[in-house]
């Protein structure tokens, strides 16, 4: 018996193999058969008698780019704290392509798997400099005993350099991300999603507190990644949903109201009497 | 382009802290000895047996601040239970001292004086091996390594963290104090280990044993500053202080922080029992008041003082608390509490970033007079 | 007094002398060999007549002299027979009968027996309780008239157990069945012992006995272990109550308002000697009053420890909210001065504190278990404690301010809640708390400048395991902890017992972080 198998039998850990010091960097086995990176079956979420989800169904294609809407409280960050692995159901089941079920997994598992995600606060460490900032994320081997021994090689440093040029941050590699504005904030945490490689991006308003300018370019870096990678983008900015120009689901009351372009949700009145209260 | 390991190490450490490094271990392993050894004892330059000692602890203390300053300045988590892994370091070797006393305990037996008071007839299980002093040095990083490794893994899977964490902890210190109390448990009970006499052999008491450990403490002292120094600069330092940061975006980018955490923990407790272990034999006693709340979170003030996260700065911090302690305790003992007690307040609410801080602030203002603003 | 008292009876005695006991057993008392008198005691006893008492009483008061061939009995000048209790002329010689310790044992239990007879039930009572750790065989007969005579119920049941007790050695094996059976209802050691011997085929017999012995050795040990239980359980909820009224305080400045205040253990201190500071004014002012000391210490601790509390808060911890690490160590530096101050005020060492007499004694609840009054009125005292904090927090505009400060400090503010001044009070009120819990301490355990250590880690156990921001919670941690730590008390010692607690806990908060009441949703992190 290995020692990993004698851990798993003393402290009921259920994750798979890859619960060692870390995760090894390999290459994701997922399966996208039947063209659907994401499945959302059933999923109920309850606070204390408040059913934040309620029996939400929702499933996004391979290389699609979805935004979601909804009123505060119609549980779209809770949707995504089920996707990452923040929160438990307490029933339903979600898939990630066609194997992977994601309500066993932990975070990192989650992130590993492929699916990176952005706060609705933008989340960086802000004593690093942006640079680090883009080297923890970027992907590679994540245990401890790597990164003891961790060096940059030359391309790593490349890439990390193009990515920091992609979001605008080339000439301020080297401050400590605390000092960045609130927009570039913004734009080094989708930095480091980018970093992460992943094949599937949860954006929480990432264009909360940026500039007009600044909008239209997070959506023209939207929308260069849509098809290569599948993004899933929460706003409540109208202007921006519409310039991504995506598939629009409404979420109300923990599940969801209703699919469609953005015209045609806009115009539904559902949407609006949910929008404006009765 | 693969530069060797041990390059690498010493590449974390730069000009200035090198040249200190170097004048520091110049001054412990060949001034104070010569100094001690050449002048008699009345002359102005002898350095005196009690300076050595104090000393000698004080910088058994500095390892144990360098070791909180990971665990706390990096990693964000407040131990409140390093007194625990100390002690433990200490009653490990202390196993071994007090099987060198041999026959020449005040009952002549072969078993140590407290277990002839007890009635035992042989040593518990647990003590077997302990006359060995390789075994025993290896238990030393073993005994803290288990207990933390076991703790922590449990606390950090229970994503237990911040005050929570620093309460449980003076809990499990408190607990082990309580079990060290009891004469059953093995360890001497109130008394715990006293009245060594050799060391490999060697008297302890005996100049050349003392400066000998006096050169091993300010030697691994170095080495832990240096291997601080080298960890915190390393690609898992950065994720150790991401994780003291925003703990949930180092998870959702792929790194699970209760292998970081639980790797720092662990080394911290390991690091704290080395310390232990070398304290014993120069202040020639071990007991369960060392594992007392008090003593714990006075580790963390050392830490403070100095400034955390700077590594240089506990060591400072443990070496002005401590000398003050025994400044106080001699001069003005009914005021030391009063003086450690404020010392604890005006840090936490004026200095922050502890004496390191303050420096560095000092000569901001006056390069900001001078200079270029 | 009672000399005179004794010359009384004497004379008494000598007006009614038909009763007198027989001459020859009295001359027997000052026989040579102490088993001869020890006989002749228990000969005497059987007779149960006052004279008997009265000779008794001066042997055992080393007034029974031998003058030539005659027992007297000399009280300074006067002289009295012992047999006829008749004075007589004081014998020019006389030499003193000596009474070594058995004969001692044996006077203060025959003056017991004798005393089951006295006038006053009082008196019986008390000497059917002592009876019951010592009684020999040859006092079946007595206790049998004795227990013929008495009317006194309780009396009836104390002497049927001696009576019983006495009976295991007679010799007629259906007189010690009966015996054995009577004692099988009993739960006391002394009894269990005493029955032992007749399980064991070498000393007992007949087998009836035997068995009979056996069951009831039995029965005793279910009983015990029933009373053994009963008291576990109510020194555990005593504990429990002084670990809730340990950690009440803590319970509002860390449950509610978040503020670790490592400094709550010298703020129980405050209380303590609050205690310890009107109990020296009442001794110095009010003597006569001194029971009632108390009861003004109750709102002086309060107040006392309130107002350290202000300022604390005013001159540290309002300076570090939202840093709660910082807090813990700047309290815990204001916990260091605070013991250095108690110890320059009132010295290093423990000062006295005691109960008030209406605190002490108890109520005798089973045999073998008495309820002391002083954990009792504790135990009340936490729950009006409680009370007092419940009503505080859910029915005052206090209360309701403090919850919603804490629940959002910003729109509170917005609101018109004078924050700053709640956070402030809210305090005192903690502080004030933990002063009320302190005044409650001294009455059981030690008052000294490191008294607070003692606590702080238990309190924080009970807040963090009852789940932060519970009161509820805490009650039932600070219950439960202390009926636990009990039972394992009894079962592996007290040290043990206290770290398998803790260890239970540390290994509970690793499955529940939340604690025992856990606040569940998106906004708990």
């Amino acid at each position: 018996m290995s020692t990993r198998e004698v851990m798993r039998k003393i402290f009921g850990i259920e994750d798979d193999e890859d619960n060692g010091f870390g995760y090894p960097d390999r290459q994701t086995r997922l399966d996208l058969s039947h063209n659907v990176i994401l499945y959302l079956e059933d999923i109920t979420v309850s606070f204390d008698g408040f059913r934040a989800l309620n029996k939400l169904n929702l499933a996004i294609d391979a290389g699609e780019l979805r935004c979601i809407i909804g009123p505060n409280g119609a549980g779209k960050t809770t949707m995504m704290d089920v996707i990452t692995g923040k929160t438990r159901p307490d029933s339903g089941r979600a898939f990630f392509g066609q194997t992977i079920d994601l309500t066993r997994l932990t975070e990192p598992q989650i992130a590993h798997t492929g699916i990176g995600r952005k706060f609705q606060k933008p989340t960086i460490f802000e004593q690093h400099s942006a640079f680090e900032n883009l080297e923890l994320a970027m992907k590679t081997d994540k245990r401890v005993s790597k990164s003891l021994f961790a060096t940059l090689r030359d391309e790593q440093r490349d890439r990390i350099a193009a990515t920091l040029t992609q979001i605008g941050l080339g000439h301020e590699a080297d401050r400590p991300a605390g000092l960045l504005s609130h927009g570039q904030k913004q734009w080094l945490e989708i930095g480091m999603l980018l970093m992460q490689e992943p094949q599937l991006l949860l954006l929480d308003e990432p264009v909360a507190g940026m500039t007009d300018d600044e909008t239209v370019k997070t959506a023209e870096l939207f929308l260069s990644l849509a098809g290569k990678h599948s993004l899933v983008v929460v706003e409540h900015d109208m202007s921006f949903i519409e310039r991504l120009g995506g598939k629009v689901t409404v979420l109300h009351e923990g599940s969801v109201l209703m699919e469609g372009d953005l015209a045609t949700v806009q115009n539904d009145q559902r949407v609006i009497e949910v929008y404006l209260g009765r | 382009m693969h530069t060797p390991f041990t390059l690498r190490f010493l590449s974390s450490i730069d000009r200035k802290s090198g040249i200190a490094l170097a004048v520091f271990l110049a001054v412990a392993l060949l001034a104070v000895p010569l100094l001690h050894s050449a002048f008699p004892p009345e002359s102005l330059f002898h350095v005196s047996t009690y300076a050595i000692t104090l000393v000698g602890k004080i910088m058994c203390y500095a390892i144990v601040a360098i070791a909180m300053d990971l665990i706390w300045g990096y990693g964000g988590i407040l131990s409140l239970g390093h007194g625990l892994f100390f002690a433990l370091g200490g009653y490990t070797f202390g196993m071994y001292l007090m099987r060198q006393i041999g026959r020449d305990g005040s009952y002549g037996a072969d078993l140590p004086d407290f277990m002839v008071f007890l009635d035992w007839k042989e040593l518990p299980w647990y003590w077997h091996g302990s006359d060995s002093f390789l075994w025993v040095a290896l238990l030393v990083v073993l005994v803290p390594a288990l207990v933390a490794c076991i703790f922590g893994f449990f606390a950090f899977r229970s994503r237990i963290k911040g005050v929570y964490f620093s309460i449980i902890t003076q809990a499990l210190t408190y607990a082990a104090m309580l079990l060290f109390f009891r004469n059953e448990t093995g360890f001497g009970g109130n008394n715990g280990f006293t009245d060594f006499k050799r060391i490999l052999g060697y008297s302890i008491t005996a100049p050349e044993t003392r400066l000998v450990l006096f050169g091993l403490t300010a030697l691994l002292l170095a080495a832990t500053f240096v291997f601080a120094k080298w960890l915190v600069g390393s690609k898992y330092g950065r994720v150790l202080t991401a994780i003291r940061d925003a703990e949930s975006r180092v998870m959702f980018i792929g790194y699970n922080p209760l292998w970081f955490k639980l790797f720092v923990w662990t080394v911290s407790a390991v690091l704290c029992g080395i310390a232990g272990a070398l304290y014993v034999p120069q202040v020639g006693i071990i007991n369960p008041s060392e594992m007392g709340v008090a003593n714990s979170i006075e580790i963390a003030i050392w830490v403070a003082v100095g400034g955390r996260g700077t590594l240089i700065g506990p060591i400072i911090g443990a070496f002005v608390v401590n000398l003050a302690k025994s400044w106080f305790t001699v001069s003005f003992p009914e005021y030391w509490l009063f003086f450690l007690g404020l010392l604890f307040i005006v840090v936490t609410l004026l200095l922050p970033q502890g004496l390191i801080g303050l420096w560095k602030s000092l000569r901001q203002a006056r390069a900001g007079k001078g200079g270029k603003a | 007094m009672f000399k005179t008292l004794l010359t009384l009876l004497f004379a008494v005695c000598a007006l009614s002398a038909q009763a007198a006991p027989d001459p020859a057993l009295v001359r027997q008392l000052a026989d040579e060999d102490s088993s001869q008198k020890v006989a002749a005691i228990q000969q005497l006893t059987q007779t149960a007549d006052p004279d008997t008492l009265r000779v008794l009483k001066a042997m055992s008061e080393d007034s029974l002299y031998l003058a030539g061939d005659k027992v007297v009995v000399i009280d300074g000048d006067a002289a009295f027979d012992a047999a006829s209790g008749a004075a007589i002329k004081k014998p020019e010689t006389a030499d003193a009968v000596t009474v070594n310790n058995r004969l001692r044992g044996e006077l203060a239990n025959a003056l017991a027996a004798l005393k089951l007879f006295d006038a006053d039930p009082a008196v019986r009572l008390a000497s059917a309780q002592k009876l019951q750790s010592s009684v020999s065989p040859a006092m079946v007969p007595l206790l049998a008239r004795a227990l013929a005579q008495e009317s006194d119920e309780k009396i009836k049941s104390l002497l049927t157990l001696a009576h019983a007790q006495a009976n295991l050695g007679n010799r007629d094996p259906a007189a010690r069945l009966a015996a054995v059976r009577a004692l099988a209802k009993t739960s006391s050691p002394a009894i269990k012992t005493a029955l032992l011997p007749l399980t064991d085929k070498a000393n007992e017999a007949d087998s009836r006995v035997r068995y009979a012995a056996i069951s009831a050795v039995k029965a005793i040990d279910s009983n015990l272990s029933r009373t053994e239980k009963i008291g576990q359980i109510f020194s555990g909820l005593s504990l429990g109550s002084i670990l809730l009224l340990g950690a009440l305080g803590l319970a509002i400045t860390y449950g509610v308002m978040g503020i670790i205040n490592m400094a709550h253990g010298e703020l129980l201190m405050v209380g303590a000697y609050s205690a310890y500071a009107m109990q020296s004014l009442f001794r110095s002012y009010f003597p006569e009053a001194i029971d009632w000391y108390l009861l003004a210490a109750v709102p002086v601790g309060f107040f006392a420890a309130a107002l350290v509390g202000v300022v604390m808060e005013r001159t540290v911890i309002r300076w570090l909210y939202g840093r709660t690490l910082e807090t813990l160590l700047a309290t815990w530096g204001l916990s260091l001065v605070m013991i250095q101050g108690a110890r320059l005020l009132f010295g290093a060492q423990n000062v006295e504190v005691a109960n008030p007499s209406w605190m002490s004694s108890g109520i005798e609840l089973l045999p073998n278990l008495v309820l002391p009054w002083n954990r009792l009125i504790i135990i009340g005292f936490a729950l009006f404690v409680l009370a007092l904090v419940w009503v505080l927090m859910n029915k005052t505009r206090l209360g309701m301010f403090v919850r919603a400060v804490t629940q959002n400090r910003q729109m509170a503010g917005c609101v018109g809640v004078p924050t700053s001044r709640i956070d402030t009070l809210a305090f005192a009120l903690g502080a004030g708390i933990a002063g009320l819990g302190g005044v409650a301490l001294s009455q059981i355990s030690n008052v000294g400048p490191d008294m607070g250590q003692g606590y702080i880690v238990d309190a924080f156990m009970v807040v963090v395991l009852g789940g932060v921001g519970q009161l509820a919670g805490a009650v039932w941690a600070a219950l439960g902890l202390g009926v636990v730590t009990k039972l394992l008390e009894g079962w592996a010692g007290a040290v043990i017992a206290k770290i398998v607690a803790l260890v239970f806990i540390i290994i509970f908060i690793q499955k529940r972080p939340q604690g025992l009441f856990a606040l569940k949703g998106r906004f708990v992190e």
